[in-house]
Parts: C-alpha cells; sequence; structure tokens
C-alpha cells in the first residue's frame, strides 16, 4: 500500500499527523474542564457535608469499584499493546487487541450496571428519590446524587469509547493504519486512556476515603 | 485544427470560491472553511433577527407602566428568549464562526482550517443544537432568564429541557470551532508567519477560542444538570433536599463570564483590524493589543464573582473578585489607548467601518467604566437586578460587539462577495445604529440608578417617560440595524465589483483575490514582513499570491 498523501491544507504527511495529535490533546482539554465540572461539585459538597459524606462512601461495596478499577486498567494495557500491534504492522492483531479492550469496556458497563441495581433496590438514588435507610442524611442524599450523575456521565463516555474502539478495529483489520502513519489509531485509543484515567480519580472520590 | 496560444491570457486567475463549484449539494457538503462561514452567516443572521424581534414586543409591552400587549409569563418567556438566542445563538457564533472562519486561513496564509470537515461538523452541530433550542421555546419554554438560576429553573411550571439541552448542542459546536481554530493557529501558519507577525485579528480569534475550548463544557454540564433537576429532580442545585443553590451560580458564571470575554474579544479583534486600515497607520503598538487580549482571556477566568456580591458569598471573596475584574478593565483600557493612539497623525479615510469604531468606543469606554464601578460591592449592592446591570452589560457585551459585527460586515465584505456596498448608506445606517442604541440603553442606566428592578413587565409612572424613551430608541435601533444589513444584501446584487484590495489595507488576507479561489493561495505563501506592512502594488501583489 503506498503512503497516503497529506490533506491539501498540510504541507506534509508530519504535519499533518502532529496537527491531529494536537488537536486532540485540545479536545481532551475540553472533557477534563467537563470532568473538572463535577470534581469541583463534589469538592464544595463534601466541604459542606463531609461527615455525611465519609458515612455514605462507606456504604458503597468497595468490590465493585476496585473490580472495575482493575478491568478499566487491563483495558487500557491491551489497548497500548494494539498501538505496538500497529506499529509493527500487524493490522489483525491490534484488531483482535481492540476487541478484547471493548469487552473489557463491555465488563465494567455491565458490573456497574449491577451496582446500579442495587442503589435502585436499596433506594441510593439521587435528590428527591432518596429513600435510602442507611444514610437519611442530607448529605447522603447529596453524595449519590453526584455518584449517579458522575458515574453516569463517566459510563457515556465509556460507552462512547468502545464505540471508538470498535471503530478502530473494524479500519485495523481492513489494514487501514501504517506503521509509519498511524495518528488517527493512536488518538483513538488515547482517547479510551483519558476515559480510564478519569476513573482513577472517580474510584477513591466514591469509593475509598 | 489546433489553435496556437500565442501568449498566456492576462488574467489566468482561478474561479472564486462562490463559483469553483455549482448547486445545494456543494453548499452543504463543503469543507471549504469560507462556503462554511456564509453557511454560518445565514443561519447566524436568522437568529439575530429572531431575537431583536422578543425585544422588540416586550419593550412594546414596556410602553405603559400597566399590562398592555402580554401577561407577565409572556413576557417573562419573551426576555428569556431574547437572552437565550441572542447570546447563544447570535453573539458567541457571530464574528468567531462567520469572520474568524473566513479570515483566519488567509490571515495565516494557509489553504484551509486544520480540521476542515469537523469546521462543517460543528456548522450542523450548532444547527441542530439552535433548532432543539428554538423548538423549545416555541413549544411554551422557558422564563427563568437567560441564566437559568436555581431553585426557580427546578420549579418552573413551563418546559425547561430542551432548551438547555440544545444549548448544550450549540456549546459542542463552539468547542469544535475553538479547537479549530487553535489546531490551525499552532500548526498552519504560512513559512515566516512567526507568532509576532500574527494579525490582530487572528490574535484575537486565538484568544476566544482559548476561552471557548476551556469554558464551554463547564457551562454545558451546569445547564444540563439544571435541565436534569427539572425534570428528574435529581436536587442537584435545589436546597430543598440540601442543595446549594449559589453552587449553580459559581458553575454558570465560571463559564459565563467568560463568554462576556467570547463575545467581546472578537469584536476587539475587527476593530484592531478596521483602525490601522482606515488611519493608514500601523497598530500603534501591536505588542500591546496581542498581549492584552491573552490578558483579557486569562484574567476573564478569574472575575466570576461579581456576578454573586449579593448572593452570599464573602466580603473579602467579594473584594478579591472585584479587583480581579478591574484588571480586565486595565487590559481593555490598554487596547482602547492603542487604537486611538493609532489614529493620531493618521491619514484617516472616514468610511462605513471606521464610524462603528467611533460607536464601538464609546459603547465599550462608557460600559467599561459603569463595569469598573459595579465591580465595586458598595455600589453594586444599590445597582445589583436593576436597569443599571442591564444597560452596562448591553453598553458593554452588545454594543461592542453589535458595533464591531457591523464593521466587520462592511470591512470585509469586498473580501468576501468582491462588490463595493453603498457607503452613502452604509454612514447612514451606522449613525442611526449608533444612536438607537444609545437611545435604548442610556434610559436604563438612569432606571436603575432610580430604583427600576429588570425583569419586571409593569412599574410605578414616574418610570414611564424614560421607558418611552428606551422602546423608542430600541425601535430606531431595529430599523437601523435593518437598513445596514439591507444596504449589504442590496450590494450583493446590484453593488459595484470591487478591486482586490479597496481599503488599501495592509495585512495579509487582502493578497489573495477578492473574492479568495477555492484554495485561498495557489502555492503556499512566503511572510517575509510585519502584519501591517504589506502596502505592495497589485502587480507585486498578483505576483507575491500566484507565482510563475
Amino acid at each position: 500500500m503506498p503512503a497516503p498523501s497529506p490533506a491539501e491544507q498540510f504541507a506534509t504527511l508530519e504535519r499533518q499527523g502532529a496537527t491531529l495529535r494536537f488537536g486532540m490533546w485540545l479536545f481532551l482539554t475540553s472533557e477534563l474542564l467537563l470532568f473538572s465540572g463535577f470534581f469541583a461539585l463534589y469538592g464544595a459538597y463534601r466541604a459542606t457535608y463531609s461527615a455525611d459524606f465519609q458515612a455514605a462512601l462507606h456504604h458503597n461495596t468497595l468490590a465493585y469499584g476496585s473490580v472495575n478499577t482493575y478491568v478499566l486498567l487491563t483495558s487500557s494495557f491491551t489497548v497500548a499493546l494494539s498501538v505496538s500491534a500497529i506499529r509493527r504492522g500487524a493490522g489483525k492483531a491490534a484488531s483482535a487487541w481492540l476487541g478484547l479492550s471493548a469487552l473489557f469496556g463491555l465488563a465494567f458497563l455491565v458490573i456497574k450496571a449491577a451496582e446500579y441495581g442495587v442503589h435502585i433496590h436499596e433506594g441510593a438514588l439521587p435528590g428527591h428519590w432518596y429513600r435510602f435507610r442507611e444514610a437519611p442524611t442530607l448529605g447522603g442524599a447529596r453524595f449519590y446524587t453526584l455518584y449517579w450523575i458522575t458515574t453516569g456521565a463517566h459510563a457515556l463516555h465509556v460507552t462512547g469509547g468502545i464505540g471508538v474502539l470498535l471503530w478502530l478495529a473494524w479500519h485495523a483489520r481492513r489494514g487501514r493504519y501504517l506503521p509509519e502513519y498511524h495518528p488517527t489509531f493512536e488518538m483513538g485509543t488515547l482517547y479510551w486512556h483519558f476515559v480510564d484515567v478519569m476513573w482513577i480519580f472517580i474510584w477513591p472520590i466514591f469509593y475509598l476515603t | 485544427m489546433i489553435a496556437v496560444k500565442l501568449e498566456p491570457e492576462p488574467m489566468a486567475l482561478p474561479p472564486d470560491y462562490l463559483h469553483a463549484k455549482q448547486g445545494p449539494m456543494s453548499w452543504l457538503t463543503t469543507t471549504d472553511h469560507k462556503r462554511i462561514a456564509l453557511m454560518f452567516y445565514g443561519a447566524v443572521l436568522v437568529m439575530f433577527l429572531l431575537g431583536g424581534v422578543f425585544a422588540l414586543l416586550f419593550r412594546t409591552e414596556l410602553l405603559s407602566p400597566r399590562r398592555d400587549i402580554m401577561d407577565a409569563t409572556t413576557y417573562n418567556k419573551l426576555f428569556t428568549w431574547h437572552g437565550i438566542v441572542m447570546v447563544w445563538l447570535f453573539l458567541i457564533p457571530s464574528i468567531p464562526n462567520i469572520f474568524g472562519n473566513f479570515i483566519l486561513p488567509l490571515q495565516l496564509g494557509a489553504r484551509d482550517l486544520a480540521f476542515p470537515r469537523l469546521n462543517l461538523a460543528s456548522f450542523y452541530v450548532y444547527l441542530v443544537g439552535a433548532t432543539i433550542v428554538l423548538s423549545g421555546l416555541f413549544a411554551g419554554g422557558t422564563d427563568t432568564g437567560w441564566t437559568f438560576y436555581m431553585p426557580y429553573s427546578e420549579n418552573t411550571p413551563v418546559t425547561l429541557f430542551p432548551v438547555v439541552f440544545g444549548i448544550f448542542v450549540v456549546g459542542i459546536s463552539s468547542i469544535f470551532t475553538g479547537l479549530n481554530f487553535i489546531a490551525t493557529v499552532h500548526m498552519l501558519r504560512a513559512e515566516g508567519m512567526t507568532w509576532r507577525r500574527l494579525p490582530l485579528f487572528t490574535w484575537s480569534i486565538y484568544a476566544t477560542s482559548i476561552i471557548l475550548v476551556l469554558a464551554t463544557p463547564v457551562l454545558g454540564l451546569s445547564l444540563i444538570l439544571v435541565g436534569l433537576d427539572h425534570v428528574f429532580h435529581l436536587g442537584v442545585f435545589d436546597p430543598a433536599t440540601g442543595g446549594d443553590p449559589v453552587l449553580f451560580q459559581h458553575l454558570f458564571w465560571f463559564y459565563s463570564h467568560p463568554a462576556v470575554y467570547i463575545m467581546i474579544l472578537p469584536a476587539m479583534g475587527v476593530i484592531s483590524e478596521v483602525v490601522p486600515t482606515f488611519a493608514h497607520r500601523r497598530p500603534s503598538s501591536y505588542a500591546a493589543i496581542a498581549l492584552s487580549s491573552l490578558g483579557i482571556a486569562f484574567g476573564g477566568f478569574l472575575a466570576w464573582g461579581h456576578h454573586m456580591f449579593v448572593a452570599g458569598i464573602s466580603t473579602l471573596d467579594a473584594g478579591v473578585f472585584g479587583i480581579f475584574s478591574m484588571f480586565v478593565a486595565v487590559f481593555s483600557a490598554i487596547k482602547v489607548f492603542t487604537w486611538v493612539a493609532t489614529l493620531y497623525r493618521g491619514d484617516i479615510v472616514f468610511s462605513t467601518p471606521l464610524l462603528y469604531f467611533f460607536g464601538f468606543l464609546f459603547l465599550f469606554v462608557f460600559g467599561g467604566m459603569t463595569g469598573v464601578a459595579v465591580a465595586t460591592q458598595s455600589l453594586d449592592v444599590h445597582w445589583h437586578d436593576t436597569y443599571f446591570i442591564v444597560a452596562h452589560f448591553h453598553f458593554i457585551m452588545v454594543g461592542g460587539s453589535l458595533t464591531s459585527f457591523l464593521a466587520a460586515a462592511h470591512y470585509w465584505f469586498p473580501k468576501m462577495f468582491g462588490r463595493l456596498y453603498s457607503e452613502r448608506v452604509g454612514l447612514l445606517a451606522a449613525s442611526l445604529v449608533f444612536m438607537g442604541f444609545v437611545l435604548t440603553f442610556l434610559p436604563q442606566f438612569l432606571l436603575g440608578n432610580a430604583g427600576m428592578p429588570r425583569r419586571y413587565y409593569s412599574y410605578p409612572a414616574e418610570y414611564q417617560w424614560l421607558h418611552v424613551l428606551s422602546t423608542g430608541g430600541s425601535y430606531l435601533l431595529g430599523s437601523a440595524v435593518l437598513l445596514a444589513l439591507g444596504n449589504l444584501a442590496l450590494a450583493l446584487a446590484y453593488g459595484a465589483r470591487s478591486e482586490q484590495n479597496p481599503w488599501e489595507a495592509r495585512t495579509f488576507e487582502w493578497l489573495s483575490p477578492s473574492p479568495p479561489p477555492e484554495h485561498n493561495f495557489e502555492s503556499p505563501p512566503v511572510i517575509d514582513r510585519e502584519p501591517y506592512a504589506f502596502d505592495l502594488s497589485e502587480e507585486q501583489i498578483r505576483a507575491r499570491a500566484f507565482p510563475g
């Protein structure tokens, strides 16, 4: 397959790749600011309802959150393996690694859904729907409101990320990414890592301390 | 039989971007930044006229102290619709998405934006978002004011979610556009186009884009949460379940205060091009204007608390936010002095864009000085939520942006369409816009100072004469805007053909033909001088843009 030529606005292919990378980092900065809104809300309410937050936090099952952290970190590892496969020119292998990563992502969502099921059963729901007997406090209601919207937004990002991984896997399988030029592939996987990194911040504030 | 061409054709230019391809599909699927800019132009103008009609309707209601043509709820809806449509669907996308899109690559010497398909996507995302917003409004929705303050927004009986969701979608379009501009400025500058050679309009669009990328997601998030609170009673900001409504104000203004600079920075960029061109002088300090744009973009992120002086923040916080707000005024003043100094000893040509600059100067300085006044706690307590605030932000944010928007529409009209508008009508319209604007909002300063609160459809009879003046001014303003736009619309069809550079402007974008060909430059241009020194002869220009 011949090396692709740059789009008309770019002088060289290197420039085009560098611009794609730059654009993706800008997009991730924007996404980071989105999540920073959730973290700011958490910080503000935790400062107000410190004791209630700690009490409510210990009602969250550590196992769900921690297993999910493990699953998501492993998926990032297999995504990284897919990038090195692309660099070797092994499109099929890369595709397989991404498929596996998408399965991990799906597993994350399934575990999350099971945990949501438990919360619904307990009445640990947001806002006016909050009926959780074990932490019947205003702060507890705050905590679970933030828990639902933050993890919910994150789960939406995981879902989008799975879509990106599958799209990349499809194109990798058809040999669209060359060992010497594959910024689209790299940037797609970068998005997955970003979703993973966000969870690394969500996990401690809702499960650990 | 073969005809032998002895000489090359004298004007062997490629067709311009308007004629390079034909048919509606060539527009709807284009990735040419110039065509996308024009599509934004059309869409944004529709929003502008719509927002204006809402304003004229409720100004008519305010002609008399009692109920005339609408009840309180309708009135509340109309000022809300006016704010939402004008801020999110007109002012924020106006200059960046139209003139930024069109001019930025030309000023950089680039063939297009870095991500042309993303640019097209930005347009369609905007259309979808605007459609959702408008359908939400027309389905009877939203009487909360454009600020969606809690807890009223959670409990209002009218629909809310489609509107905030639509604004969220429009925000995605803003992020796409901002990201695209930043990447283009960083990666697609022509050879020799160093950072110190960037035209000032490009600098201001760059600073604006940084705000768009960083602040929009937080706004999107807080508005979606308000919508969810309204529909599902999540109570994120609802005091009934322990939520904090002031927290919403913090999140909202963390974006929406910088958003004021999203509206005014591009306006300053336009002014920074118009003044040197019509004064026939270089900007008296390039660095001062360029760096103060970044200063405003940065300082604008630290000023949001001044919207909450009476919402229960501490005196210390209020003082700190007040001082940060004044820093922004310092950067703005640097710009004002630089523009005025550029005029000094200039060879001034009194033209429509420059007349808009004079209007801008008055509105911006007056609005800015009242802004410094309301940034002090003691005065703000008196003026908060009165017409004084309404008049203040209309002067600085709307007056500044609207005059610059119209200045840009006139200044780059020959560049975009290759035609000239009627200068006399243009000058007349610019004068009327200014008079209408001042007549609309100057009485509102007085009303506010006399104690008239904002957002009421009835008022004590002693305020009436000022309200009548204000409403009369709004009719004049509306007619003047129509006159200005009508003048341009007529010139599209009947205007005289323009030369490539009718203003003798000295910036780089005028070196390409007007209107430019599809790919802007036939070969990559090389920039060999400062940004305001491209005053070459016609032949030199052509040789430079089309070597060989």
